[in-house]
């Protein structure tokens, strides 16, 4: 093709918007500087699915995608993705073997994370002047706190929200949303407070609505409420209990016209420095202990990154680490289950 | 003498033929050669101008069109990954209890999967038809080299449901690359354990639901559309040109504008602490505690999808109104005919090609719409476009195909219909 006959250029796929932006700045620009191979940044919706039909069409334009964790599997398990060994990865910067600096779940067999990213509640401080949320129970005690709230439409990272809710320890919330019972159990909490929910779809509607009022809580990408509390000073509140964290992955789609750059980029973006870099842009948790060490800064030189970090200790009390495999298996039907209830 | 008489037409009807075929033209060809080269040109140069625009349509329509409806019946994810224990279930019948040489021919294809990696496709597609059978494949194919006579063993040891009927009826419908089992998912149906087609359980039936909801709701907001507009072009046709031209602008204005702007902008108007509650509480016709939930709900999907589906209808109608000629109606009030009976005898009638027009360009947008939808449509708002997207984005590439197709053939059976009752050369789109 035309189109791609002249790659000597890296091309990596991200999702845009800030989350792309970090990666552009962290990783892009100075590996390139670095390497003195050139590659640019394109955008996606989701990565994934433009993976997919290239790998499928045999026609592949792209060297390293941005996926979601699931998604990084499942590809990987449908021969999408090219391996990548642990053992390739540079140490931390402590010296550390790269197999124990990263976090247990953070390398899988084709992806290397590059955050860790996490589904949170948030709520607007200005409209609970006494007494405040702070445990994931809250969120459904409309007695003790009243208003609307916000929920991101879908079973994902919902139904957990629910259990844990409901009592069950983080732990074992995926043995008992295997059970059918489980399921019913975590339908019945949401039940409870399906009158007063706001349901949203993307990413940048949560802090929307509760900027706009229109909810006094929502669940939300932590992000997205570190943006929109630092950068826009919104008086949002972040509770971490019952947080819901995941890995982000880099991987290297089969096929990719420039594999070993590819993985070059890897290796560095992936570096105890890399990961640190990119943390400098957004509050999405490095992967790797040793990133961890040294106090980060956010990029206006004042805000202390640690405390709005999903992988700090202080709010991984009680988190749950979403499980990829469960929702490769169940997040259709589930997902139908879902729809359904919600038409009720 | 028989023979004779029959002969002499035939000799006549030869000489009449032999006749034509002497004329010529002036450069002494036959004429009825030359007549067929002159047209096979025309026809040529005519078939060069058409040929850019029939590729486009070919490559960018016709061929992904297909490609998709052939996604919607054909998956070979676990029949070309799983060939042995293909032909198992091609050669016993349905109801036959899986035997040793059923988890031999499983064991074969376990081994070439974990060695191809593509135990997570031959499981993808499983998994479509029982949930929780992925991880099955791709845990087993971790193991697989504990495959050892006997199989059947070997497998119930990697895991316990290796004996399951359901596991086992799903891979046997599985194991055929045409299925119609996307289809059925999409008709809330499924296949029980003995193969049997079955309704699924009450708390998952979703899509017959959001099928029937999307065609009522696409067929309200076409009348309210119809309502809206019918009116404003009538203005618009009949005004001087100076003042049809501003209010056009003032139509076209929002037609210009992205949809993702003009969707919030509702959001903005409508919510809770929005404008149109503020000015309500501020006149007094509500109070601080009543407001009013105008979107996130159904009714927000309505009131956006109106107005962004308006000039759909307003244009073809007032391009239908301009030329109705306003002697006629004049003609009826003169014979007698009332107000009413003229709009309802004379004008209106003439207005059927745009109202057809516009009726079936909203109603054809608004089946396939999803934005509006996802982001105002809140817990009763959904259409059927929002779960087309939502196995898109989750790579479940057939079913999306097969709930697209069915809204193909829904709309094609509405396009049938109107052309029954209404004819399609009745149709002006502008």
């Amino acid at each position: 093709m035309a189109f791609s006959a002249g790659a000597q250029e890296l091309t990596v796929m991200s999702w845009g918007g800030a989350y792309g932006a970090a990666q552009t700045e962290a990783h892009v620009k100075p590996w390139s500087a670095a390497s003195g191979f050139a590659a640019k940044m394109v955008d996606s919706d989701n990565p994934a699915t433009p993976i997919k039909a290239m790998v499928e069409a045999g026609n592949v334009t792209v060297d390293v995608a941005s996926l979601e964790y699931a998604d990084a599997i499942r590809l990987c398990d449908e021969g999408l993705l090219e391996p990548i060994s642990i053992d390739d990865l540079p140490a931390g910067a402590d010296g550390t073997p790269a197999s124990e600096d990263f976090i247990a779940g953070a390398v899988t067999e084709c992806g290397v994370s590059t955050d860790i990213w996490s589904t949170v509640y948030a709520y607007n401080d200005s409209k609970f002047p006494g007494e405040k949320p702070t445990t994931v129970a809250d969120f459904f005690d409309l007695e003790k706190f009243p208003g609307k709230r916000g929920i991101r439409k879908g079973a994902k990272a919902v139904l957990e929200v629910a259990l844990m809710a409901d009592g069950v320890p983080a732990a074992e919330v995926y043995d008992v949303l295997s059970t059918p019972e489980g399921v019913d159990r975590a339908f019945a909490k949401l039940d409870t407070i399906k009158s007063e929910v706001v349901w949203w779809e993307a990413g940048s509607q949560a802090p929307q609505l509760l900027a706009d009022g229109e909810v006094v809580m929502t669940t939300a990408y932590n992000g997205r409420i570190f943006n929109a509390a630092i950068e826009e000073k919104k008086p949002f509140v972040i509770v971490w209990d019952g947080q819901l964290y995941e890995n982000e992955m880099y991987a290297i789609p089969k096929g990719a016209p420039n594999k070993d750059q590819a993985l070059e980029f890897i290796k560095y973006a992936t570096s105890t420095e890399g990961l640190r870099a990119q943390a400098q842009y957004i509050s999405y948790g490095p992967a790797r202990q040793s990133a961890l060490k040294d106090e980060l800064l956010y990029k206006d030189g004042v805000t202390v990154m640690g405390p709005h970090l999903p992988t700090a200790p202080e709010n991984m009390k009680n988190a749950l680490e979403t499980s990829a495999e469960f929702w490769v298996d169940r997040n259709e039907e589930l997902n139908e289950r879902f729809n359904a209830w919600l038409a009720q | 003498m028989a023979d004779l008489t029959a002969a002499a037409p035939a000799a006549a009807a030869a000489a009449t033929a032999a006749s034509a075929a002497t004329l010529t033209t002036a450069d002494g060809r036959p004429l009825k050669a030359a007549l067929a080269a002159a047209q096979a040109r025309a026809k040529r140069r005519a078939f060069l101008l058409v040929a850019p625009l029939l590729a486009f349509v070919v490559l960018t329509f016709i061929i992904p069109i297909g490609q998709m409806l052939d996604r919607s019946f054909h998956h070979d994810g676990f029949s070309a990954n799983a060939p042995a224990v293909s032909a198992w279930f091609a050669e016993n019948a349905q109801g036959t209890e899986p035997d040793e040489a059923a988890y031999a021919a499983l064991a074969e294809d376990f081994k070439a999967m974990r060695e191809n990696r593509t135990a997570g496709e031959a499981g993808t597609r499983v998994n479509y038809t029982l949930p929780e059978t992925r991880s099955l494949f791709t845990k087993t194919a971790r193991n697989a080299d504990d495959l050892a006579p006997p199989f059947k063993e070997a497998f119930l040891a990697i895991d316990d449901r290796w004996d399951d009927a359901a596991v086992w009826q799903a891979m046997r419908s599985s194991s055929s690359a045409y299925t119609a089992d996307f289809y059925l998912a999409a008709l809330d149906m499924e296949r029980a354990e003995d193969g049997s087609i079955r309704r699924v359980e009450e708390n998952g039936r979703i899509y017959i639901y959001l099928f029937a909801k999307t065609f009522l709701v696409s067929a309200l907001i076409t009348l309210i559309c119809l309502l809206l507009a019918f009116p404003v072009a009538h203005l618009l046709a009949t005004l001087p040109m100076a003042k049809a031209n501003l209010l056009m602008i003032l139509v076209l204005l929002p037609f210009w504008t992205s949809l993702l702007v003009r969707t919030t902008s509702w959001i903005v108007l409508l919510q809770g602490e929005g404008v149109v509650n503020e000015l309500f509480i501020a006149l007094g016709l509500i109070g601080a505690e009543g407001r009013l939930q105008m979107i996130y709900n159904q009714l927000g999907t309505i009131i956006v999808m109106t107005h962004v589906l308006l000039p759909f209808m307003i244009l073809p109608l007032y391009s239908v109104m301009r030329v109705i000629p306003p002697s006629y109606a004049r003609a009826a009030r003169s014979l007698g005919a009332t107000s009413w009976t003229t709009f309802r005898r004379i004008y209106l009638p003439q207005t059927l090609p745009g109202i057809g027009a516009g009726s079936l360009l909203v109603f054809i947008l608004a089946v396939g719409y999803f934005i509006t939808p996802a982001l105002v449509g809140g817990a009763d708002g959904q259409l059927i476009s929002n779960l087309i997207d939502f196995h898109m984005k989750n790579s479940n590439w057939s079913m999306a195909a097969a709930l697209s197709a069915m809204l193909l053939a829904g709309v094609l059976v509405l396009y049938w219909l109107y052309d029954r009752l209404v004819g399609i050369d009745n149709l002006k789109l502008g």
